[in-house]
């Protein structure tokens, strides 16, 4: 009880910054909650989603941020495998990260649910899950479990730290090594998710996965470098800048193999010039008059292909302003690739042909701003109460 | 019970309600008897026994009748022994009236406002390319008159797969294959993730988006638990073949097809040779949608001429 309250009192203390920060995101939850509560009185009409295209900005968010969560925890691999000391000592921070875009994951298919109050038949043993069959059901496991593993990890980690305690590494390893694979199925779960439905060519090609995994490769860490950076300045904690530099370069391969796999599929599809390159054709150059996505995904391509460059070359990975500048430039662009623009084309044009444009309303956009900001509300406290932890600020007493 | 309630109020309550994380209960708080916790905590329909569902099918009559007014039977007839139903449609003989999309809604309380279909009538140009490019299809013609020169029409609705991905694609078996082949929904198991929705090839399914609009004075009365009984916003449905009819014994058609006014529609059990479904696959030129998906549709096109 003591040591809740001394956490406690450690997580509610900050400067200005800190309470303003801590201000502007109840602002936003509060928009969010006030947007949700519209949508659960009139249903989903309130959203741009229509039959033709059944999914939209939440799944969006939902797919780019498992990863950002798959991938926060993929940086244990340079960590535990090379033992690459600078990263090790960091390897928490992506692990609390993991946790909190795991909670936005999760809010994020809520939302997107017609009948919340049916979340229970969704769950094993109470419910009656579709497994294995559905992947839905796949996904709901791999990503619950990933909450736990890393929940367990960073708490039991902070814990033992808290009483000045070395962490046993017999009990923690062989749960980080875990994590490792189970941070690849989430995002291989949640793209088969899509992959599996033939009757959605854009989704039913087999390089899905495999793109899904090296954009995410992308956008997490990018997320990494600019947090580390923040934790550096204003904590005491000593963040080498090599991790951040090998982190970069980490990138820089990703965003290779994520724009070749691109062009390949880029190629495959206009090259052949089959019915199958519709959505393709709706993304990149307009179908039919349609083109509300085209702007947006050259932006993408553009910004990727931008970070790539400035990632692949030492010198400008190696100062911060344009590592910054293309880490911000590598999240927008996997943002706007991994979220409507995989999302939307798997549905136009829809099946029976129908082209629908579809663009989120304001509710949508109020509850995403939201979850974000629950989200980043999450990740602050946990900072906040990880960091003194980390440093030695920090000590809990000893019960006896 | 006796409460007299203030709409406003139980807007405010439910919102309340909601916040506390009991999700969208559509029930409001001052009423709140054992039905409404009998409902939430009730097993899925196919878990249920005779008496469980005879409770539930009470319930479901009572809750019609005191929220919107609805007097109606919800029956659960189970499928006929030896039946296994096939569909079929004319392609040379459809006209494109739409009257089938209407009769549908009719006779499946369909919502009004929003409307809701269960049934697309696609038109085609002739002479154009188009099982494989359904992007030339128009769903949304405006006629004078049907049939239009140099148009030929094609009706879509659930083609009642033999490996549905409907099925494969719902996390909570809320939709499955009957013994008879319909493929239903239990709309009170669904959770509205809508990924049947991206499952399904035919753009067959249909989610209520809102509160369905349905007038108690165009409600049809003889309802199916798994078939045209009203539904709530928040859940996916879709064309059962009309299994509140077709189960009857004698069976009756479909209404798409008993309203047809050209006879492009054929109904019947596939298992029986005589049928007329089984006489149009022998003798036409039959065809299924989306054949190379693998989806074993029960619906079969054809062009008797």
């Amino acid at each position: 009880m003591r040591n809740f309250l001394a956490a406690l009192r450690m997580v509610l203390q900050g400067n200005r910054f800190y309470y303003a920060w801590l201000g502007l995101l109840l602002a936003l939850i509060a928009l969010g909650i006030i947007a949700y509560l519209r949508q659960l009185e009139a249903g989903l009409i309130v959203t741009a989603m229509r039959d033709p295209v059944s999914w939209g900005f939440y799944i969006s968010n939902f797919t780019f941020l498992v990863g950002v969560a798959a991938a926060a925890v993929l940086l244990v691999v340079p960590a535990y495998i090379y033992n690459f000391k600078p990263i090790k000592e960091i390897v928490l921070f992506g692990e609390l990260l993991a946790v909190a875009a795991m909670v936005m994951c999760m809010l994020f298919v809520i939302v997107d649910m017609g009948h919340v109050d049916r979340l229970a038949h969704l769950l094993p043993v109470i419910g009656t899950m579709n497994f294995p069959s559905s992947l839905l059901a796949w996904d709901i496991l791999a990503l619950s479990g990933y909450l736990l593993i890393n929940l367990f990890i960073s708490f039991y980690a902070l814990y033992k730290m808290a009483h000045s305690r070395d962490y046993s590494l017999s009990i923690i390893k062989p749960l980080i090594i875990l994590s490792i694979p189970w941070a690849v199925s989430i995002h291989t779960v949640t793209a088969f998710l899509y992959n599996g439905l033939s009757s959605r060519p854009f989704w039913n090609a087999s390089i899905l996965a495999p793109r899904f995994l090296a954009s995410a490769f992308c956008s997490g860490p990018a997320v990494m470098i600019l947090i580390f950076q923040i934790v550096r300045r204003v904590s005491r904690i000593d963040i080498d800048n090599k991790a951040l530099f090998k982190i970069a370069e980490l990138i820089a391969y990703a965003m290779g193999i994520n724009l070749f796999l691109f062009a390949a599929e880029f190629f495959k599809e206009f090259y052949s010039g089959s019915v199958h390159l519709a959505p393709m054709q709706y993304l990149y150059f307009g179908l039919h008059g349609h083109s509300p996505l085209v702007p947006w995904m050259w932006t993408a391509f553009l910004f990727n292909l931008c970070a790539f460059l400035i990632f692949l070359n030492p010198r400008s990975r190696q100062n911060f302003l344009t590592l910054n500048l293309a880490c911000v430039l590598v999240i927008i662009g996997v943002y706007i690739e991994k979220g409507m623009g995989l999302v939307i084309p798997g549905f136009v044009p829809s099946t029976l042909g129908e082209i629908y444009d579809y663009s989120p309303s304001w509710v949508e956009k109020g509850v995403t701003v939201g979850i974000w900001a629950l989200g980043a509300l999450i990740y602050t406290l946990l900072l906040k109460f990880a960091m003194p932890v980390y440093t030695g600020a920090l000590r809990f007493y000893a019960k006896d | 019970m006796s409460t007299t309630r203030d709409p406003h109020d139980t807007i405010s309550r439910r919102s309340f309600l909601k916040l506390a994380g009991l999700g969208s209960l559509a029930i409001p708080a001052g009423s709140a008897d054992a039905s409404i916790w009998e409902a939430f905590f009730r097993k899925s329909f196919r878990e249920m026994n005779r008496d469980e569902v005879g409770a539930m099918l009470e319930r479901l009559e009572r809750r019609y009748a005191e929220e919107h007014g609805y007097q109606l039977a919800v029956k659960v007839t189970g499928p006929l022994p030896g039946v296994k139903y096939g569909y079929g449609l004319d392609l040379s003989r459809c006209v494109g009236c739409r009257r089938c999309v209407y009769g549908c809604v009719q006779e499946n309380n369909q919502s009004r406002d929003p409307q809701l279909h269960w049934i697309t009538v696609l038109r085609f140009a002739k002479g154009e390319k188009w099982v494989n490019d359904l992007e030339r299809a128009d769903a949304y013609y405006h006629a004078e008159a049907v049939p239009e020169d140099g148009y030929f029409y094609m009706p879509v609705q659930c083609q009642h797969c033999e490996d549905s991905p409907c099925e494969k694609a719902c996390p909570t078996k809320a939709t499955w294959r009957e013994p008879d082949g319909i493929v239903v929904i239990d709309y009170d198991w669904c959770i509205g993730c809508r990924f049947c929705m991206a499952a399904c090839p035919y753009g067959a399914r249909r989610f209520n988006w809102g509160e369905p609009g349905l007038p108690a004075a165009e409600l049809n009365p003889d309802t199916h638990y798994l078939g045209n009984r009203p539904r709530p916003k928040g859940v996916v449905e879709k064309c059962s073949f009309c299994i509140q009819r077709v189960r009857e014994n004698p069976g009756r058609y479909p209404a798409c097809v008993e309203i047809c006014p050209v006879g492009a529609r054929k109904f019947g059990n596939l298992l029986d040779p005589a049928s007329e479904i089984r006489y149009c696959i022998d003798n036409k030129r039959v065809f299924r949608l989306k054949e190379d998906l693998n989806t074993n549709p029960k619906f079969f096109y054809f062009f008797a001429t």
